[in-house]
């Protein structure tokens, strides 16, 4: 077999769709006789619900149904937990998830207390007004430090604490390296991470048909099959009798993968009391508050290093702000205690943290999923060690990696898919130095002087970066040639822009031996492919990405067979191309896939027993564990030193994601995740005050990087493939993200010489008011 | 309380239509919703993200910050009208398709909008000119590069073919 497609820039399959207006989104979903949904929400972030009355709603023309959570009866349940805590022995977890709609109490802004069902969505948000509500308001938990001290409210009065989770997990003996240690630095470092923010906000529609009574929902989740399961279980109806469609989505980021959201829950409800279908569309206000977050985690962290700048140990606690539940277990922080080891060698880490109940809106993945919090601490620490013995900071990186030959690389702690952390693969000095010479490292140094010298403020950066990808459990994929000669797949996935029509299709395509546009993928949609998992963790191109692979081969195998029966001939003496297989040498006889394809459903005779009908194949793949992509990110910047404005003068990624199937497509992914982590380094800070009210919950307010504020890049690839899967692949959608705050930190600290000036920049965001007000705060 | 309607027409990619609506809808469910136009997509409702940019008699505007009362009489041009009847993509869509200027693609129909309206204005853009232009276009996957490098090859494209 040639390798045509697999590794080439193919422009993508769904391209046409979305650029003629043709693909379905969620809001674009239209049934007879819809009716339309609109959400009550607390303006308190913490009150005891003294009473609601619907009735006054009930009255306006047009308002069909208004719900609270008495309505709901025994359906009231608590939102399942989506990730188990890993086996960490001596860690705490203290399961509180997400309720419907809120009940004696409400935890956070934007929890909903009722729902208005009404024939258009305008008179359903017009009977909000008519809800009364009486809130009786408690003291607020926003701070994480006051939230664990004794006599502080509590989000959960049952559980005696604010605390969530409490995790500690060491390797090696930190004392001892701290004894006999050069040098030990500790600071404290704060970190921000905010929304995802997609531009498509969320969305659900449900429609009961009682006639066949089956239930299908249209949801903008990442997960559709966890959806499909958990609503199936709750609702009293068996998995056949739901389908979950996840049609196109408009981004997702990880908060589409939470579930369940109150408005999933109540939707499908709703449509089989009232035998209706009804819509939900989340508008922009309600996406700040009820769509979950990522946020703060506060680290004291301290690095033991020897003489020459290698470590030899690293101590971190940190506090993490869960929000007002935490359905999505230990993932968001034990994500940062693991990937703060970074690429480097750490003989001995302690790290301990206490993920904190707060009055705010939950926290679950988004973009790196707590990866740059734990990345910015290492970085950090490595600049301060750096400065501190006079060594570069592209040195002491360079000391301290991982060698090529120490792969497999046990990193001695649990990480969130429950085995203990290991590189699967990787070679990092080559990626070190392709960034060094794409930024011109040492070049750069010599033109800062001469700049300097004519009084402009530039500096430069250098960060490093793991990422745990690919995790399992599986997925799976069912390819079938058609008896027109395309190929149809199914996979259990959802996708929210990632290329899957084109990437999986190239897969495909090389396998079948026909043309990427010949191949049309179907993914989340549970009716076409019952198993799965979802799109997360940078894992669609691995997991399901394999399973599509064995299933084209699997296909490729009956093709050949039904082939070499027809010709008689044995099945090395056949080619597979252009969508035909002929025989060698011989290219006029020939069978098209289409004609096997319907050779292989005979209206006559018999199937043959231990065969099936059908040009099909349903495969699995599940990686025994993530595989880990690394990367480095170069920056220079210029400030302003007067508006501490910031602009990029080059930025360069070098990366590695093991074998590339298709570079446009990566490209994309790696610049969407520098975008997002430059909007997260420089001004993406979800503003509360001491009520627990957000302060900029507009997009006015809470500004995300435009087309002026994000640099062009300048892209370098290693390949180290991945033994874990057949086709080597790592995956890629979150390496873009990680590692832009420390790179941010170190290139500003450079440009001002806050160095010399007793400055140091230990928190993220870091907008130019920020910093003026830090370096403000130094100068005595 | 009985809603106050008015009977409208509009022209929508050169089809004229005649609704009664209720003087509140916006212009951006009017399309979406009742003339089923829905590949105008709605981000933000309150003018920052671009995503429901149309074209008002060949100006963009946001269509979410506009009453479709206000559109009577007037020419509305959306993303369903860009490619020829025959199928063919307009050279600001068939460049952001060679260039993987799109992800989720739900930003698309808005900078589709507002970039076909600047090329006309602007033919021979700078690259800061044409991110200045997108930049009232918020895009949350792409970062933006491979749009500029799509809207620099469309007005290429769009120079050489013009007579």
């Amino acid at each position: 077999m040639t390798t045509r497609f697999f590794g080439a820039p193919v422009k993508r399959n769904e391209d046409r769709k979305l650029l003629t207006g043709q693909a379905l989104f969620i809001d674009d979903v239209e049934l007879p006789g819809m009716l339309h949904a609109a959400f009550l929400r607390s303006q308190a972030a913490h009150a005891r619900i003294a009473r609601i009355d619907v009735s006054r709603a009930l009255q306006r023309p047009g308002v069909v149904a208004v719900y609270t959570a008495d309505d709901y009866g025994d359906y009231w349940q608590r939102g399942p937990l989506l990730v188990p805590p890993p086996p960490i022995p001596g860690s705490v977890f203290n399961l509180r998830t997400q309720v419907p709609l809120a009940k004696d109490k409400v935890r956070h802004v934007g929890e909903p207390l009722a729902v208005v069902v009404a024939e258009s969505r305008y008179i359903a948000e017009d009977a909000l007004d008519d809800i009364d509500v009486d809130l009786e308001p408690l003291p607020a938990v926003i701070d994480l430090e006051a939230a664990l001290r004794p006599g502080s409210a509590l989000v959960h009065d049952d559980l005696g604490s604010n605390v969530s989770a409490h995790v500690h997990q060491s390797k090696g003996d930190y004392r001892a390296a701290a004894a006999n240690a050069h040098l030990v630095i500790k600071r404290r470092f704060a970190y921000e991470h905010g929304i995802s923010s997609t531009i498509e906000t969320r969305g659900v529609v449900a429609h009961w048909e009682a006639r066949s009574q089956h239930m299908t929902i249209w949801d903008t989740t990442q997960a559709p099959v966890f959806v499909r399961n958990g609503l199936a279980a709750v609702l009293g109806l068996g998995e056949r009798q739901v389908r979950v469609i996840a049609p196109f989505v408009g981004g997702g980021f990880g908060p589409k993968i939470m579930m369940f959201y109150p408005e999933e829950v109540a939707l499908p409800w709703i449509s089989m009391r009232l035998n209706r279908p009804v819509k939900w569309i989340e508008d922009r206000l309600e996406h700040f508050f009820a769509t979950t977050h990522e946020r703060g985690q506060i680290h004291d962290a301290e690095i033991a290093v020897a003489h020459d700048g290698r470590i030899l140990g690293v101590k971190d606690v940190f506090l993490h702000d869960g929000g007002a539940y935490d359905p999505y277990g230990l993932t968001v922080p034990i994500n940062s205690q693991c990937t703060l080891l970074g690429p480097y060698v750490v003989p001995a880490y302690d790290s301990t943290f206490t993920a904190v109940f707060t009055n705010l809106p939950i926290v679950t993945p988004y973009r790196g999923a707590g990866r740059q919090h734990g990345v910015f601490v290492i970085e950090r620490l490595l600049d301060l060690a750096a400065h501190e013995l006079n060594i570069d900071p592209a040195e002491i990186r360079r000391r301290n990696l991982i060698p090529a030959d120490a792969f497999p690389y046990k990193n001695g702690i649990i990480y969130q898919d429950f085995s203990v952390l290991e590189y699967d693969s990787g070679n990092y000095e080559p990626v070190l130095d392709q960034a060094l010479q794409a930024i011109d490292y040492s070049g750069f140094r010599q033109e800062q002087e001469k700049l300097r010298a004519q009084g402009r403020h530039v500096g430069i950066g250098i960060a490093c970066y793991v990422e745990g990808t690919g995790i399992g459990p599986y997925e799976g994929a069912k390819v079938q040639v058609q008896a027109n000669g395309k190929v149809s797949v199914a996979t259990g996935i959802g996708t929210q822009g990632q290329g899957h029509f084109t990437s999986f299709a190239q897969i495909v395509a090389d396998q079948l031996g026909v043309d990427v546009t010949d191949v049309d993928i179907v993914t989340g949609d549970t009716d076409q492919f019952y198993w799965g998992a979802g799109t997360f963790a940078s894992r669609g191109a691995v997991v399901a990405g394999n399973a599509v692979n064995e299933a084209s081969r699997a296909v490729r195998q009956k093709a050949l067979k039904l082939a070499s029966d027809a010709f008689e001939c044995a099945e090395e003496d056949l080619v597979l191309a252009d969508g035909k297989i002929s025989i060698v040498g011989i290219p006029e006889k020939f069978l098209s896939l289409g004609e096997l394809a319907r050779r292989a459903n005979p209206m006559r005779g018999a199937v043959k027993p231990g065969t099936e009908p059908g040009l099909e194949s349903t495969q699995y793949f599940g990686p025994p564990s993530g595989a880990t992509a690394n990367g480095v990110h170069a920056m220079i910047v210029e400030v302003d030193p007067d508006t501490f404005d910031i602009r990029i003068l080059k930025y360069v990624v070098v990366h590695d994601c093991g074998t590339v199937i298709n570079p446009l497509i990566l490209e994309g992914q790696i610049h969407g995740g520098v975008a997002q982590g430059i909007g997260n380094a420089f001004y993406e800070k979800l503003v509360f005050d001491d009520q627990g009210q957000l302060l900029n919950a507009s997009l006015a307010d809470y500004l995300l990087p435009t087309a002026l504020d994000v640099p062009r890049m300048q892209l370098g690839h290693t390949v180290t493939p991945s033994p874990l899967n057949p086709l080597g692949i790592k995956g890629a959608g979150e390496a873009g993200a990680i590692p832009v705050g420390p790179l941010f930190a170190q290139a500003i600290e450079d440009a001002l010489q806050l160095k010399e000036k007793n400055v140091e920049l230990l928190e993220i965001p870091l907008s130019p008011s920020r910093i003026f007000e830090l370096i403000k705060a130094s100068v005595p | 309380m009985q809603p106050d309607r008015h009977e409208i027409s509009v022209s929508v990619n050169g089809t004229p239509y005649r609704r009664s609506i209720e003087s509140r809808m916006l212009l951006s469910d009017f399309l979406r919703h009742d003339l089923l136009l829905a590949g105008t997509h709605v981000g933000c409702e309150h003018g920052v993200c671009g995503a429901c940019t149309v074209l008002l008699d060949g100006a963009p505007i946001r269509s979410c910050l506009m009453l479709a009362v206000q559109a009577n009489g007037h020419e509305l041009s959306t993303i369903e009208g860009l490619a020829s009847n025959a199928g063919e993509l307009s050279p600001v869509q068939k460049a952001m398709h060679d260039h993987h200027g799109l992800q989720c693609g739900y930003c698309t129909p808005g900078i589709l909008m507002t970039m076909t309206a600047f090329l006309k204005q602007n033919p021979q853009p700078s690259e800061d000119e044409v991110r200045e232009v997108l930049s009232g276009n918020l895009c949350r996957c792409t970062g933006y590069q491979h749009i500029v490098d799509a809207m620099m090859a469309a007005a290429q494209a769009m120079r050489a073919a013009a007579p």
